[in-house]
């Protein structure tokens, strides 16, 4: 059995693939910082950067559309900003009653709103192509050479590498639990919805016991290679002139954006 | 079954005792030798001990007994330059590869012995080239074969440049390719080594001692060809004339 569903990386020769991981990593992370610094209702700035994603997706070979077509994912998350459309003063748009309560939409909260949507819709567009142009083992490089602290890139590391072993577990847990969900003939297949919550429940800590009794082989695979409590990689990689070039277009970009925004 | 002498013993074993935290006897007082470039197989029912004592052999469980390994006393303090010189494979490949890419699992034991880069790169190199695995070096490890995994595994303790490899069930769940491209490997590689198994038909073609271990005790010790002509002996102890 093999999983390779959260494998999100493209692979193809261009520009951008060939970038820097490090240089990759640094203008992503920049980007979200300009867009989260951008004022509301800057729609010049927010029309920029959303140039800036395009003219990343065409460089990188994937498709102007890439990650338009794969940011939607996002939406529900933005939704969690919906408060603010009631509760940032301003001049009353519409109301409504719900259940008890009666809700005012305000013309702030409702700027607001629209400009926290579409600057999490920007960011979330540079971060899929990043995984998209950059294979994981590389971001992971990046950020320990970014200086971020080992345990968090040693969590992410044996995250990634699990993810996909646990994920056969559950799906080998699912195939046995379907193999044996038969009926007699004239019968309904299954019992209540308690019996099923039990069995799932059972399934659940099926899974946390063989993955814990795993996490424990792994710590002696890695203590009898001479693991100390401290991780060790190697991982060389070379900046260009051209690294240097894209990165300082990028945060001039960037900057552009941060000006139009404020004019 | 008649003991096998062995003179310059790479890994002595005596009187070794083990209990699990449950109280379960894994260990009831084993011994045995093994000499420079000997090929065993160490062969029992399940249960029997045969993971425990691998794993007393690298320091990952301690024991009561007596261990040495290339004339060094198994000690707290001699921990990392034993691990160094015994090359533990485990059973599942997906335990043995821990990191994201092929490269930085044979990297990370030369990495942790304190080698210059110039050299791990050498090791890795020459690693994944004993087990035929050169264009693997980028790969993924969740992208391999259970075959591939096995093979990457072994590399991971080759670029340690170990004295001694154990191995646990390296034949398990192989398909009859994956398994004789293992078994010509194992019969390659020229290095002692010390291979627990259910294989029988392995054991009778590539290793000349075998080691039969039953509830905690080794209860046979010398040529493979007399212990595997000994089909009540063997039935006796779970096991299968090949």
């Amino acid at each position: 059995m093999h999983s390779d569903a959260f494998d999100r990386y493209h692979h193809a020769h261009s520009s951008i693939h060939h970038l820097d991981p490090r240089i990759k990593v640094v203008i992503t992370i920049a980007f979200i910082i300009s867009n989260a610094l951008l004022p509301d209702g800057a729609w010049i700035a927010f029309a920029l950067a959303w140039l800036f994603v395009l003219v990343a997706n065409m460089f990188s070979e994937l498709g102007i559309g890439f990650t338009f077509r794969r940011s939607f994912i996002a939406f529900p998350f933005a939704l969690a900003a919906i408060t603010v459309l009631f509760s940032i003063p301003g001049k009353p748009i519409s109301s409504f009653q719900f259940l008890m309560w009666n809700f005012t939409i305000t013309d702030a909260g409702l700027l607001r709103f629209v400009s926290i949507v579409i600057r999490s819709w920007l960011s979330v567009q540079m971060a899929i192509l990043l995984v998209a142009v950059t294979e994981f083992p590389k971001i992971i490089h990046a950020l320990t050479h970014l200086r971020v602290p080992a345990i968090i890139t040693m969590i992410i590391s044996l995250l990634y590498r699990y993810l996909f072993v646990l994920t056969d577990e559950v799906m080998r847990l699912l195939r046995a639990r379907q193999a044996r969900s038969g009926a007699s003939p004239g019968q309904r297949s299954g019992g209540s919805v308690q019996w099923r919550a039990r069995i799932a429940g059972h399934m659940a800590g099926q899974l946390f016991l063989r993955s814990y009794e795993r996490s424990d082989r792994i710590y002696n695979a890695m203590l009898s290679r001479g693991y100390k409590g401290e991780l060790m990689t190697i991982h060389p990689h070379h900046f260009h002139a051209r690294d240097w070039l894209i990165c300082a277009l990028s945060i001039l970009g960037m900057l552009i954006m941060q000006f139009t925004g404020r004019l | 079954m008649e003991i096998m002498e062995c003179v310059g013993d790479i890994i002595k074993v005596s009187d070794l005792y083990f209990a699990y935290p449950d109280e379960h006897v894994a260990l009831r007082g084993v011994s045995f030798n093994l000499c420079e470039g000997d090929k065993v197989a160490l062969v029992g029912p399940n249960g029997a001990g045969k993971s425990t004592l691998m794993l007393q052999l690298n320091g990952i469980l301690e024991g009561r007994g007596g261990i040495e390994i290339g004339g060094m006393r198994l000690t707290r303090g001699n921990l990392p330059v034993i691990r160094a010189m015994v090359g533990l494979v485990f059973q599942n490949p997906d335990d043995q590869l821990f990191s994201p890419t092929v490269f930085e699992d044979v990297a990370f034991g030369p990495l942790h012995m304190g080698l210059p880069e110039t050299d791990v790169l050498a090791r890795v190199d020459s690693a994944l080239e004993s087990v035929r695995m050169s264009s693997y070096h980028d790969r993924l490890s969740h992208h391999l074969s259970v075959g591939e995994k096995k093979r990457i595994a072994i590399a991971t303790v080759l670029s340690m440049n170990p004295s001694i490899l154990i191995l646990d069930e390296p034949s398990a769940g192989l398909d009859p390719r994956a398994r004789r491209t293992l078994i010509n490997l194992l019969r390659e590689l020229p290095i002692t080594m010390l291979v627990s198994t259910h294989d029988m038909r392995m054991v009778q073609e590539l290793f000349p001692r075998t080691i039969v271990m039953d509830d905690g005790r080794i209860v046979a010790d010398g040529m493979t060809q007399e212990i595997l002509e000994d089909e009540t002996f063997l039935n006796e102890h779970g096991l299968e004339k090949p």
